[in-house]
């Protein structure tokens, strides 16, 4: 029973992500490719990506307070986190990029500062609801294997 | 390309308003300036005013210098006169006193006495104008007074006529001349000026004048004149001393300066113009006037000084001339001037309000443009309103015909089905109208898009025909479709609007015509052939033309024979763009290596058809929407106009134009000419399996016989059989073919037999005997050795009389109905010659449940800066078995893609730093081109292996646009799957080369 609890959880936490706009449908084509022969497949995805979008947003940070932008460089990193947050469905985050990538496009530096801090919440967003999806995952793993 | 499209129609439009926007911003100097116009004017006339003052007083300073120097000239020779005068006097008195002094004292005793002298004066006077009278006073010392007065008989008196007072010496008259006889006895030296005058004459020896006084007697002013008389003749170079020693006496005569002077500018013109006076000015100080009166006015700002010299060293005069009037104004300056300033103040009026009213137009221009922008925003918004209107109508109209379908599924009395079928035909009706509106409505608020996909234009066309055939043979029009050769298989372009515009064409006429025929002819618009070429084969075929022209020689070398509207469209036009083709086949390789250069390809369509025509009024509305030729025209034929308009529109989207030629009763010929892309030949063979109809190939290389007495419709038919790979041969009529045919037959196979003849309607009933005996003649000849050949008989519509009757003559193995189609063809021929063959079925495996066995144990290459993607990517692929390797750059993907390496796909991304996935591409094409050409050279002789290196390499990209896409297949890549990966999109990219592979394998 715990474990039908769990998933049940695991169920409505995805959906609430769903609803609230964090995920899109990409995120279940990444739980669909999970299967025996690949049974951490999200987890990994979702440590890489963590990983990726953490340097990356050091990295933007670290453009964004300089006193001349490359606004390029700056460009070529948010292609990057959109790229990887397309790949795991972070609809927001996602959004977010976007929304930077086009105040960079106009060297618009309010807009881009504005735009990051919304990265960079979204982010913290899609990683502790993601932590916690994982975390319940664990748990749903563990439970099974002691089955 | 359709969002491309869109794009570049929204940045005309920008492009538009902004060229307003500029032309809005370019003003005009003048209307730069408008602020300025009022003060530019000011300036103007202040600038004016000045000038006209300055021409004003340069005039006047004119006048003034002429009027001073009048004024000189006329002092001047009042001056030279007076004194010229003066001195013929002073002379004149000279002369008196040596008269005097000869007879007087040279005598003696003397020869003059009082009475003498004042004869001799008095007769002399006239010489002496300017001199009252003269008088001769001897110089008397006080010793000899006494013996003087004893002589004369008189006592020597002052002036003042007393007797006078005892002096050194003394002066008396004792000559004078009548006028002033009252000075005789005076003693002249008793007068302060004259004694004055008497010293310093004798002193000098020359003539002295006192200053001027007032006369005795007329008390005018005057001067007195002295003259010495000397007693002897003077040593030469006398002293003074010597002087006053010999002295004698004294001549004087009194000048009246004032009547002189009066009388000497009495004689002048000018006159009264001028004020003289007269001044002695021996005393600089005080200055003695001789003449005029000292007060008087006159224009004081002028005058003239003139030096006078009277002869007398000690004494100067002067003579002051002035105007006496004040100069009068000038009025010729003033209205000089004032005229100037008056025309330049109208001219820069003038200017002025040319100024005001090219600002008020431009403003008004401006206005104007700025209302034609907002007009034609109007009109597209309203579009766009007609746009979203028609749409949402169609959505419930949808619901209302498929409602009305399922209605008539069910069980329905026979009036409840003639309802519901009534209102589906109506709702069908509406919704095509509904569909034409929606379609000028987005062509006009520019929301069209066009696609660019590829396809195959002829199959499109045979598709056309089909919808019409039911009604063209019910009218029992032939309608045909004939595309030049030399047009691509496969173009890009929109083939729905393509097929509208056909539709819409051909519909039209169908609907006008009644009689004859319709035709679709494709061919490429640009000719490369020079004209003389085409002349010189027109001649090398002159043969066959006769023959041709025999045959069909009483009516019109068109489709059905009658009469067409646009002569081009005629045999002689279309024999020469068939001939050329011919011969342009055998160089098709050079042409088509030349063509494909180009990037796109123009094609000229025509439908040409013999039916009412457009009445000359209406020709030049056919255009316009919702126009028709005239009001009877819906009534009689129905529609609501609006076709023509949304071809036209389509056209014109689609890089051509439209035109037609029509005659009322004769026919109309509509000519559009389009620009479609030509396809990539690697493109081509993926794409044609997907898009086009697949021809059957078990035809190729059949050979047939056509007998058509009308060379068009010959043409259009060969055209068909050589879609689907067959040699054909045209005949004009049955005896012909059939000679051709028993001469092959005979030669036993040196040319290759005919395998199907097929025979035009017409052709066989004109030579019904004919043919029979061609049939005849072909059993005894060939039936032991050859299968016969089939024969067909191409009829339009046929009774079934006809029919029967063709059967029993044992003439057609079957009839094709036209309009002929190249897959309606093929399926006739595979009845006939039951080739019924599987052919390559278009079974396609369906849905991705495939997508595994396609993948499995495929080695694939994702190559990917982002580690996600990447990994993303890998994890799709690997779901479906594939064996799936990562890179994470273009330089890491191109080591593991040195040759020959094991992979059989790889997936690209395109942007990565570095090395951009475009890039990658290209060199991993450039290594396989150089592995591919190493290895011609190497097997060429050999097994002539046609196994390439060619990796299929798909980029994965997030923006699915066309650009992108185009950008792909110019870099070497064979498809695009959108990232991320959709299962859908995968399995499509993926199967295109997958599936292919293993058929070209076996």
């Amino acid at each position: 029973m715990a474990i039908a609890a769990l998933k049940t959880q695991r169920r409505n936490l995805v959906q609430s992500m769903f609803d609230e706009g964090v995920l899109d449908n990409q995120f279940n084509q990444l739980q669909d490719l999970q299967d025996s022969s690949n049974p951490n497949f999200v987890e990994e995805v979702i440590s890489l990506f963590c990983n990726d979008a953490e340097r990356i947003i050091t990295e933007l940070n670290r453009y964004l307070n300089d006193q001349n932008v490359e606004f390029s460089k700056l460009d070529s990193y948010v292609h990057q986190l959109k790229g990887s947050s397309s790949s795991i469905g972070a609809y927001r985050l996602k959004l977010a990029c976007v929304n930077l990538r086009q105040a960079s496009e106009e060297r618009n530096m309010e807009e881009c500062a504005g735009a990051f801090n919304s990265i960079r919440r979204e982010y913290y967003v899609v990683r502790s609801k993601l932590q916690v999806l994982i975390q319940l995952e664990r748990h749903i793993v563990n439970l099974e294997n002691q089955q | 390309m359709g969002p491309k499209l869109k794009q570049s129609y929204h940045h005309s439009v920008t492009v538009k308003v902004n060229e307003q926007m500029g032309t809005k911003r370019g003003y005009t100097f003048i209307q730069a300036n408008r602020a300025w116009l009022p003060k530019f004017l000011l300036l103007w006339v202040m600038v004016m005013a000045f000038l006209s003052t300055w021409i004003y007083k340069k005039m006047d300073a004119d006048n003034k210098v002429r009027r001073k120097e009048v004024l000189t000239s006329m002092c001047d020779q009042r001056a030279r006169m007076l004194q010229d005068q003066f001195s013929v006097s002073v002379n004149h008195v000279h002369a008196l006193a040596i008269l005097v002094s000869t007879f007087h004292y040279y005598k003696d005793p003397s020869a003059i006495d009082q009475e003498t002298f004042a004869e001799y004066t008095a007769r002399t006077a006239f010489e002496r104008p300017l001199l009252s009278g003269v008088a001769y006073a001897e110089r008397v010392k006080h010793s000899e007074r006494e013996k003087f007065e004893r002589q004369h008989g008189w006592t020597i008196k002052t002036m003042k006529r007393e007797p006078s007072p005892i002096r050194d010496e003394y002066a008396p008259v004792i000559f004078s001349q009548e006028t002033v006889s009252y000075i005789e006895s005076l003693d002249m030296m008793s007068g302060e000026e004259d004694r004055e005058n008497i010293l310093r004459a004798r002193a000098t020896g020359k003539a002295v004048l006192t200053s001027p006084f007032r006369l005795l007697g007329s008390h005018h002013l005057g001067v007195v004149l002295t003259f010495p008389v000397y007693k002897s003749k003077l040593p030469p170079k006398p002293t003074v001393e010597d002087r006053i020693e010999a002295t004698a006496g004294y001549l004087g005569g009194a000048f009246d300066v004032e009547s002189l002077v009066e009388n000497l500018l009495g004689q002048l013109a000018g006159n009264q113009a001028i004020l003289v006076n007269v001044y002695d000015i021996t005393n600089s100080s005080d200055h003695l006037i001789m003449y005029g009166h000292q007060n008087q006015d006159g224009d004081l700002a002028l005058l003239h000084e003139s030096k006078l010299d009277f002869g007398d060293p000690f004494r100067k005069h002067q003579m002051i001339c002035r105007y006496h009037q004040k100069a009068p104004t000038s009025w010729t300056a003033l209205t000089t001037a004032f005229l100037f300033f008056v025309i330049c103040l109208l001219v820069g009026y003038i200017l002025y309000g040319a100024a005001i009213h090219i600002v008020k137009v431009e403003d008004d221009f401006h206005e104007m443009q700025e209302l034609m922008v907002r007009a034609e925003a109007a009109d597209v918004a309203k579009s766009q309103f007609l746009a979203t209107v028609s749409h949402e109508i169609r959505t419930p109209m949808n619901g209302i015909l498929g409602m009305l379908a399922l209605l008539l599924d069910t069980d329905l009395s026979s009036t409840q089905r003639d309802y519901a079928q009534t209102a589906q035909v109506c709702g069908k009706a509406l919704i095509t109208l509904i569909n034409e509106v929606l379609d000028r409505a987005k062509i006009e608020a520019g929301k069209l898009e066009l696609e660019t996909v590829p396809f195959d234009l002829r199959s499109i066309l045979d598709d056309v025909l089909s919808l019409f055939s039911e009604k063209s043979r019910n009218k029992g029009l032939e309608l045909a479709v004939f595309v030049s050769d030399k047009v691509p298989e496969m173009v890009m372009g929109d083939p729905g609007r393509f097929r509208q515009i056909i539709t819409n064409l051909v519909g039209n006429s169908v609907k006008f015509t009644e009689r004859g025929h319709i035709l679709v002819k494709v061919h490429v618009a640009e000719n490369p052939k020079p004209k003389d070429d085409a002349k010189a084969e027109i001649r090398l075929n002159g043969v066959s033309d006769a023959g041709a022209l025999i045959s069909g020689g009483c009516q019109y070398n068109t489709l059905s024979g009658y009469e067409a509207a646009d002569e081009r469209n005629s045999w002689d036009s279309f024999r020469h763009l068939v001939t050329t083709e011919a011969l342009q086949n055998d160089a098709s390789e050079k042409m088509t290596a030349a063509d494909e250069a180009s990037r796109s390809v123009t094609l000229m369509v025509s439908v040409e058809d013999t039916g009412i025509g457009i009445p000359l009024i209406a020709q030049d509305r056919v255009f316009t929407p919702f126009m028709q030729a005239d009001s009877s025209t819906s009534r009689n034929y129905g529609g609501t106009g609006i076709g023509l308009s949304i071809t036209k529109c389509l056209v014109e989207l689609m890089g051509g134009h439209i035109s037609f030629i029509s005659r009322p009763q004769v026919g109309s010929t509509f000519s559009f000419t389009t620009v479609f892309g030509r396809c990539k030949k690697a493109s081509r063979s993926d794409t044609k399996k997907s898009n086009a109809e697949d021809l059957p190939s078990g035809f190729r290389g059949l050979k047939a016989i056509v007998v058509d007495g009308k060379p068009v419709r010959a043409a259009v038919t060969r055209y068909h059989l050589k879609r689907l790979g067959m040699l054909v041969e045209v005949a004009n009529n049955v005896k012909i073919a059939a000679s051709a045919y028993g001469k092959n037959g005979s030669s036993c196979g040196s040319k290759i037999q005919p395998d199907i003849v097929l025979v035009e309607k017409d052709s066989w009933l004109s030579v019904e005997d004919g043919c029979l005996s061609l049939r005849m003649l072909d059993r005894k000849q060939n039936g032991r050795m050859f299968t016969l050949p089939k024969m067909i008989l191409l009829a339009t519509n046929i009774t079934n009389a006809e029919l029967e009757k063709a059967k029993a003559a044992g003439f057609a193995d079957t009839t094709i109905m036209k309009p002929l189609r190249a897959s309606m063809v093929a399926a006739c021929l595979q009845q006939v010659l039951e080739t019924g063959k599987s052919l390559p079925g278009k079974g396609m495996l369906n849905g991705p449940s495939v997508l595994g066995s396609l993948l499995c144990g495929k080695r694939i290459l994702v190559v990917d800066d982002n580690m996600v993607n990447r990994r993303v990517a890998a994890g799709a692929l690997k779901k479906f078995g594939a064996a799936v390797e990562c890179a994470e750059s273009g330089k890491a993907a191109l080591k593991l893609l040195q040759l020959p390496h094991g992979f059989d796909a790889c997936f690209m991304d395109i942007q990565m730093p570095e090395m951009d996935g475009f890039e990658a591409t290209r060199r991993i094409r450039m290594l396989e081109s150089q592995a591919n050409e190493q290895m011609n050279g190497d097997t060429d002789k050999g097994s002539g292996r046609k196994d390439k290196w060619h990796l299929p390499i798909l980029a994965m990209t997030a923006d699915v646009i066309h650009a992108t896409y185009d950008e792909c297949l110019k870099c070497g890549m064979d498809g695009y799957v959108s990232k991320p990966f959709e299962e859908e999109n995968l399995y499509q990219a993926v199967a295109k080369f997958f599936k292919t592979k293993p058929i070209s394998d076996s």
